[in-house]
């Protein structure tokens, strides 16, 4: 891990080439229809991974937050005639209070309680979005705007690709920057072990919370920018199989690895759109990859394959 | 028997500079149960700032439990606990780590998802800028500070004998190593006092013997130490003043050559190895 | 007034009957291997999708229960042996994302088998209403509950009085002393899962008359069994039975007197409400860490 670390830099200039060079090797705009997503899908799981694979807590609800930023977006521009970026803001807001007022009583808990806990938030918010159909369309979801911004219009695949590649690059620095912190190091040590960080100092409820929220924001952001991209958003968005999907991509991807996040959001996007055609066994490989993955490789897919090249730093 | 011979005192400790002052840690009345079963009964004692008290006893004597009550890891039941004459009863670890207590563990809680370096740094988590934003976007100032924590944990770990270890991983490090760097995190944060839980369990002779070396080191530099251990050579040849639990409760209190000529202690310990 | 009261109590005990026999199905398996099995709902998904598929197909019911039943048993000895058995000393995050995986899985296999229609399963004893005191009753709940009722003193009577329970709860108490006394607690851990089966099957058979069979009921099902476990007290069977049917008792409630637009949202809040406030649930015990 830390050879990655270390590459923190050439693992930066990679992603950032990677988006800058992708666009001419794909055909047209379906291909970079997915490309977006998956970067949505990527931004989520890196803000999720600081959570799940840095701090070692879980969110089996983390889609609900995602859901609450893209209909705050939804509703405050498209209703209430808000300022995209007013509304982006206000759903970031909105879902970190949310997320700190329950973060606070929740991460005292821990392992299948805390994973029960957070599902049962991430149902209940999916089962609100869906009621709630004055507000928010119902089951059916509702159309939304396109982002406005400064007189500008963000409207169509090439555009958005910039935007969410941009994004992506901005909040895997910022990951990047977290982890190598003082703040960084005390989260792995709650990890480690829990006691021990709080007899050196660190007053781990508070950073457990920090993390949770930090990470509910980024899919805040991640959630309202879809929506305005999407033009189109559901309460399917926020409901527990897309919380899951969201585990799947960072566990799959590589706890404790930002880049596993990313890479992990990538495969499990694509992977759907590759199975199309046995649209059927897609459960079966979603739940299978889950199953094999933590039996095989609990540590995911890049620490995994980063701990075969041969290692600079043993004792 | 061993504990009681003389020879195994230190010509050291009678030459030791002490501070003398107010007590460092004072323990009154200190009591915690578990479902019923008095782990601590009505403890009380104190330690001298400057001193490495020990305290000894037999398994489930109290010992770690007591070292629990003082570090917030467990609240009494009953009784309290003074840190530098101010009730810091049930206060919880961070808060003890930041008015300047410190400890290990009997049971190793090492870090192992990072590197031994790491560890170390995390001891200096009092000492750095923990905020968020500094962190997300690398204020020179954190990178700065963050780059002086680096050099200061890798001459703790220098001092506690560990330079061959700085670049590994905590994973892959012996278990006497691991010992060690325990305490090289416990002092990274500078405590005022060191609790140390059997720091020589399970090593062999030499390296009890280093980890003695540490400690004197330690203590030298004004820290006070107390020292749950069962190795009573190490404890009569460096300790001040001693403690002896039994069952909970006190059994003896003085300076080693008392402690040992004590008869309960004695009968406590009959059939017990040394 | 009071038969609206009596007839949501009834429906609520019905379903509550099912959470019931999930719940004890949860803390059976959590009880034998600290493992929170979240592919549950499946095996009551599986007795409920075979028992309707097999006896559209001339099957007689009571062997269409039974072959439900064995198929359940053979997906948890299989899902015991071959997801949890090889992660056994993994930390807690990755069995919950392993059983998760079970629970999608299988779920997938019975899209492929069953496709995604409702099926539907008669009712056992015709579908005359039952008249108690102004409340109508379906025959069938007393079906659900009677079958729930029989089920849970037959688990009650095989821990207490045969070996092969014993075995089981001296198990859950002390794996390491269950081993030491000859106990194959490989072989416990597979006939925990068996068992949890068993009961989900069969309760997914009973209730399938009432709520459709389709290949996604096990998912609110067993998280709502969940909660009854937790409710309870997680490992203390009895509490998870009594949790099943408040849980069940609140959610018809709810949505009779409140709003049944959130009528699933009942139990979550149950659950939110009890892992904040007591997660030992009622009847559970408090463990400490060793430091």
């Amino acid at each position: 891990m830390n050879a990655l670390l270390h590459g923190r830099l050439t693992g930066l200039l990679a992603l950032g080439a990677v988006i800058a060079v992708l666009p001419a090797f794909l055909p047209n705009n379906f291909y970079l229809d997915i490309a977006i997503l998956a970067g949505f899908n990527a931004v989520v799981c890196v803000g999720l991974n600081l959570l799940i694979g840095y701090a070692g807590q879980i969110s089996l609800g983390h889609a609900g937050f995602f859901g609450i930023g893209a209909y705050a977006s939804g509703v405050l521009v498209g209703t209430y005639g808000w300022p995209p970026v007013l509304a982006l803001l206000a759903g970031a807001v909105f879902v970190g209070l949310l997320a700190f007022l329950v973060a606070k009583p929740i991460l005292r808990l821990k392992g299948h309680y805390l994973a029960m806990a957070t599902l049962g938030i991430g149902i209940i918010v999916s089962i609100v979005l869906r009621t709630e159909s004055g507000l928010t369309g119902g089951p059916d979801g509702m159309m939304v705007e396109p982002f406005r911004i400064f007189g500008f219009e963000l409207y169509g695949e090439k555009v958005w690709y910039w935007v969410v590649g941009v994004l992506l690059v901005g909040v895997v620095w910022l990951s990047l920057n977290l982890i190598d912190s003082p703040m960084g190091r005390a989260l792995r040590a709650v990890h480690g072990s829990e006691v021990a960080a709080e007899v050196v100092g660190v007053d781990t409820a508070r950073f457990k919370v920090m993390v949770f929220v930090l990470s509910a924001v980024f899919a805040s952001v991640a959630g309202s920018l879809f929506a305005h991209y999407a033009g189109l958003i559901t309460p399917a968005k926020a409901d527990f199989f897309k919380s899951i999907e969201l585990v799947t991509m960072v566990v799959f991807g590589g706890m404790a690895s930002t880049f596993g996040a990313v890479v992990g959001a990538v495969v499990l996007t694509l992977l759907p759109q590759a199975l199309t055609v046995f649209q059927d066994y897609q459960q079966i490989v979603l739940g299978g990859i889950l199953m094999a993955t933590m039996v095989f490789m609990p540590k995911g897919l890049l620490p995994t394959l980063a701990a075969l090249i041969p290692a600079r730093r043993r004792a | 028997m061993n504990m009681l011979a003389t020879t195994d005192l230190s010509p050291d400790m009678t030459t030791q500079a002490r501070r003398i002052g107010p007590p460092i840690l004072q323990v009154e009345h200190l009591s915690r149960e578990f479902g019923g079963v008095l782990a601590v009964g009505d403890l009380s004692f104190t330690i001298a700032a400057g001193d490495i008290h020990s305290i000894i006893g037999p398994n489930g004597a109290g010992k770690t439990t007591l070292f629990n009550l003082v570090t917030g890891v467990y609240k009494p039941s009953g009784g309290r606990v003074l840190f530098d004459g101010a009730d810091v009863s049930g206060m919880a670890p961070y808060r003890l780590a930041a008015r300047g207590m410190s400890r290990t563990f009997q049971n190793l809680q090492i870090f192992f998802n990072m590197t031994a370096l790491e560890n170390v740094m995390v001891g200096r988590h009092l000492h750095l800028n923990t905020r968020l934003l500094p962190a997300l976007f690398r204020f020179p100032s954190l990178v700065r500070k963050d780059r002086e924590a680096k050099d200061r944990a890798a001459q703790l770990m220098t001092d506690v004998g560990l330079e061959k270890y700085i670049d590994a991983d905590a994973a892959s490090m012996p278990y006497g190593a691991l010992k060690r760097l325990e305490i090289a995190r416990a002092l990274a944060s500078e405590p005022k006092l060191l609790l140390l839980d059997e720091p020589a369990a399970g090593l062999n002779a030499t390296e009890s013997r280093e980890i003695d070396e540490v400690i004197k080191t330690v203590a030298g530099s004004g820290v006070t130490i107390v020292l749950v251990e069962h190795d009573m050579k190490m404890v009569m040849g460096i300790s001040h003043r001693i403690t002896a639990l039994n069952q909970g409760r006190m059994l003896a209190e003085g300076t080693p050559q008392e402690v040992a000529a004590n008869p309960d202690v004695i009968a406590a310990y009959l059939g017990a190895a040394p | 007034m009071f038969a609206e009261l009596l007839q949501y109590m009834l429906s609520g005990l019905t379903i509550g009957a099912i959470y019931a026999l999930a719940g004890l199905g949860f803390s059976i398996i959590y009880n034998a291997s600290h493992v929170i099995n979240f592919a549950q709902g499946e095996f009551i998904m599986v007795g409920g999708m075979a028992s309707a598929t097999l006896t559209a197909s001339g099957v007689p019911l009571p062997l269409a229960i039974l072959i439900g039943c064995g198929g359940a048993m053979l997906v948890g000895v299989l899902v015991a042996k071959f997801a949890v058995e090889r992660a056994r000393n993994a930390s807690t995050v990755t069995l919950i994302i392993i059983t998760i995986g079970a629970s999608i899985f299988l779920r997938g296999v019975a899209e492929l088998i069953w496709g995604k229609d409702f099926k539907r399963l008669d009712a056992f004893s015709g579908e005359t209403p039952i008249q108690i005191l102004g409340a109508s009753m379906q025959p069938q709940s007393l079906w659900v509950v009677g079958t729930a009722g029989v089920l849970i003193v037959a688990i009650g009577l095989f821990f207490n009085k045969t070996l092969t329970g014993k075995a089981i709860l001296a198990t859950s108490h002390n794996r390491l002393a269950a081993q030491l006394v000859g106990i194959d607690v490989k072989r416990v851990v597979l006939a925990s899962f068996a068992l949890s089966a068993a009961l989900g099957a069969i309760g997914g058979a009973v209730v399938a008359p009432i709520t459709f069979s389709y290949t996604e009921m096990g998912i609110m099902l067993g998280l709502k069994g969940f909660t009854a476990a937790v409710l309870g007290g997680l490992g203390h069977g009895p509490g998870a039975v009594a949790g099943g049917l408040i849980v069940g008792v609140a959610e018809a409630l709810g949505a009779g007197y409140i709003s049944s637009a959130y009528k699933d949202a009942v139990a979550f809040v149950i659950i939110l409400a009890v892992l904040l406030f007591m997660p030992n649930g009622l009847f559970g015990k408090r463990g400490t860490e060793r430091v």
